[in-house]
């Protein structure tokens, strides 16, 4: 009970504290800092404009300062030092040694493999169910259900998933779906398929696009509803298919959404972890990025290598994260 | 679509039935977990979940006869069931080698003049020359057809069953105290933030933006171990503090992100006026942004909720120490995915009793969701 105690408490200070920061701050430079009276009222209400906005996102600058901008300085300084050397420099050893891990090539490898077949899977299978939901009456019934593993936790879906590949012993009854289909087509031996190397990355990979679908999903069927009626109506005029419709009408109106699923997703594949930690721990060969750092930081206790494994997730992350900047930049002019 | 002329086609029931394959795929994995979670060990062992319904034919584990003994006819009578559900018994046994001795009705001759007979319905009656007081009965091996069964006991023995079985109703509680702070507070920090770039003009304003976009990508794995370092030099080491703090500043990109693309879209006139009326900025955002901004506030606490409570990194970094006290649902469902890997109906429940939280939210507030997934995402 004391955790709820505690919970309460921080509720009330942070909500109190936030509200009581901006109120007070605010009084404080209008009525004595800048007031808006005396002979230099109007001055006094100009300047007191100028600090006001900095007053509103202090909170949240500095918040983001030390809890996503200031990790990625350190944690880049971490990886050029050496814990066991007391912080020395040691340049790039820590990356020489990390180049130098197998298991980090295996990482490197699935992960790339994941970068093309998860946001490829989920988007395709995404936009297939957009556009069949949007053309049928229960269409909002289906998006809903396909959508609800969005709010299945990576681990909630690792149980989900090893249930499926779940393999019992030869001659008994299978409980796993698809070692009982696998038996039923005619297979002789149950496969633990999670321990196949090479192909269990895709039986891996399978949870995420399970999960990603519904996104894809949601997002894409947004952009097919936006697309303007005449365009398809001119191509039915003329005489196009349905498919020719879809793919040279539709398809290429809606690039730039595909594009933006695209990229969140590659995202959310960066940083899979949950799901390899749950289901193999990297075991048989399905090793990824964020669950090396975690091994090497956490268990391993190698700063130097799981910040420098980091700091490859980052660089990865890099084009995507100037991309967006970009496009940000570009909307708000 | 459908007020063009032509494109009813013929396709209508095939595009019907694609999407009926296409949800059934989607919902097998996750009905398969909800119906195990309500059967029994021995069922999940003997079949699988699709099959829960159906009456099935399997050999059941050897049930030992109890009850009270009775005279009848110079002999020592035992008389019982042995299901609570109705069977169909087809072959028994009396031992491991020989489980399928004989069939309903017959007679086992056992050792020092004991017998037993099992009749097709799972009754049976045990006969012995001298008092079995005191004695250990003969077991029963069968293999039955037994009706399907569904039980809440899993549930019963996952949240409240003896501590350190699978501590998930201690974790519940704890993944609540975590959640719950760490979905409110950002909120509030964000809203200002938001206002501020939305409405207000300062220098620097873009340059703000800019980074806000580009923080919504830096993976968080960059920030473990420097924070936890903090954590420690200041004093708070692990516990709900740290994981409370974290889950902010990780949320705030987002919340910030989404809260002013939805603010920028409010009406001009309404600021304005309210502006000229001698309102001041904490007013306006007081009394006019906040209470206009719900839906949005609503998409964010909905993403920040289920980020949260489906959130094992963090916690396992800055919340859980070695005492294991603080432990969430996640972390421990990974522990009783590597020590009870085989007792699905354990596991099936834990799991389930973990996400079904996060599927009422999903449900009840869904046209949030949606609307703040499309205001993240489509530029």
């Amino acid at each position: 009970m004391d955790a709820a105690l505690l919970g309460l408490v921080t509720i009330v200070v942070g909500v109190g504290g936030c509200v009581g920061y901006f109120y007070f701050s605010n009084l404080i430079l209008d009525k004595f800092i800048f007031p808006a009276s005396g002979p230099n009222a109007g001055r006094n209400i100009n300047r007191a404009n100028l600090v006001r906005p900095w007053l509103f996102v202090l909170p949240a600058v500095l918040a983001l300062g030390l809890y996503l901008a200031y990790p990625v300085v350190a944690t880049f300084w971490l990886s050029v030092t050496d814990r066991s050397q007391d912080d020395a420099f040691v340049g790039f050893a820590n990356y020489s040694k990390m180049f130098e891990d197998a298991k980090f090539w295996e990482a490197l490898r699935n992960n790339m493999m994941w970068l093309i077949v998860v946001p490829a899977a989920s988007t395709a299978f995404g936009l297939l169910a957009a556009q069949l939901t949007d053309r049928i009456r229960w269409g909002s019934i289906a998006k809903s259900l396909i959508f609800m593993p969005m709010a299945i936790s990576f681990v909630g879906a690792a149980v989900i998933w090893k249930l499926v590949y779940d393999a019992r012993p030869e001659g008994t009854e299978q409980i796993g779906v698809l070692n009982a289909l696998y038996i039923w087509f005619g297979g002789s031996d149950p496969q633990q398929w999670l321990t196949i190397p090479f192909w269990n990355n895709f039986f891996l990979m399978i949870v995420l696009v399970w999960i990603q679908t519904g996104f894809a999903m949601v997002i894409l069927s947004a952009a097919l509803r936006g697309i303007p009626e005449e365009t398809v109506e001119a191509a039915i005029i003329d005489g196009a298919n349905p498919f020719q419709i879809f793919f040279k009408i539709k398809v290429p109106q809606i690039m730039p959404t595909i594009v933006v699923v695209w990229t969140t997703i590659t995202i959310v594949v960066l940083k899979v972890f949950d799901i390899v930690f749950a289901m193999t721990n990297g075991q048989w060969e399905t090793q990824v990025l964020a669950n090396y750092m975690y091994d090497k930081m956490f268990r391993g206790l190698d700063w130097g290598v799981g910040s420098a494994s980091a700091m490859i997730i980052m660089l990865l992350v890099t084009p995507i994260l100037v991309w967006n900047v970009y496009n940000a930049r570009q909307e708000m002019k | 679509m459908d007020n063009i002329a032509g494109s009813k086609s013929s396709l209508s029931w095939v595009v019907n039935i694609s999407v009926v394959a296409l949800v059934l795929l989607w919902l097998f994995p996750t009905v398969g977990l909800f119906v195990s979670s309500f059967r029994t060990a021995d069922q999940i062992a003997g079949s699988g979940w699709w099959a829960s319904v159906s009456t099935q034919e399997r050999q059941n584990p050897a049930i030992r006869i109890a009850g009270e003994e009775f005279e009848r006819d110079g002999l020592y009578v035992i008389e019982g069931q042995l299901f609570e559900v109705e069977a169909d018994v087809s072959a028994w046994g009396t031992s491991s080698r020989a489980p399928e001795a004989f069939g309903p009705g017959d007679t086992a001759e056992l050792s020092k003049d004991r017998t037993v007979t099992v009749q097709a319905d799972g009754s049976y009656v045990f006969t012995a020359t001298e008092t079995q007081e005191g004695k250990r009965l003969p077991r029963v091996f069968t293999t039955a057809e037994t009706a399907p069964e569904f039980t809440l006991e899993n549930y019963d023995r996952v949240l409240f069953g003896a501590s350190g079985e699978s501590n998930m109703g201690k974790a519940f509680f704890n993944t609540l105290t975590v959640t719950i702070p760490a979905t409110i507070i950002p909120i509030l920090v964000a809203a200002f933030a938001a206002y501020a770039l939305a409405w207000m003009d300062f220098k620097g304003r873009a340059l703000l933006i800019a980074m806000i976009v580009g923080l919504l990508v830096v993976p968080l794995q960059l920030a473990l171990i420097p924070l936890l370092q903090l954590h420690n030099n200041i004093g708070i080491g692990k516990g709900y503090l740290g994981v409370w703090l974290a889950h902010t500043g990780f949320g705030l990109p987002l919340a910030i992100y989404l809260l002013r693309n939805y603010m920028v879209g409010l009406p001009k006139d309404i600021i304005e006026n309210a502006r000229v009326d001698g309102a001041t900025d904490f007013q306006i955002f007081v009394k006019i942004i906040l209470p206009l901004s719900f839906p949005a506030l609503a998409s964010f606490a909905i993403f920040q909720f289920l980020w949260v409570w489906n959130d094992l990194l963090v916690a396992l970094v800055f919340l859980i120490d070695s005492t294991g006290e603080t432990t969430v649902m996640t972390r421990q469902i990974v522990e009783l995915l590597g020590s009870r890997g085989g007792n699905w109906e354990i596991l099936a429940t834990a799991a389930f009793i973990s996400i079904s939280v996060p599927l009422v939210v999903f449900f009840a507030m869904q046209k949030y969701l949606v609307r703040g997934l499309l205001a993240g995402s489509v530029k």
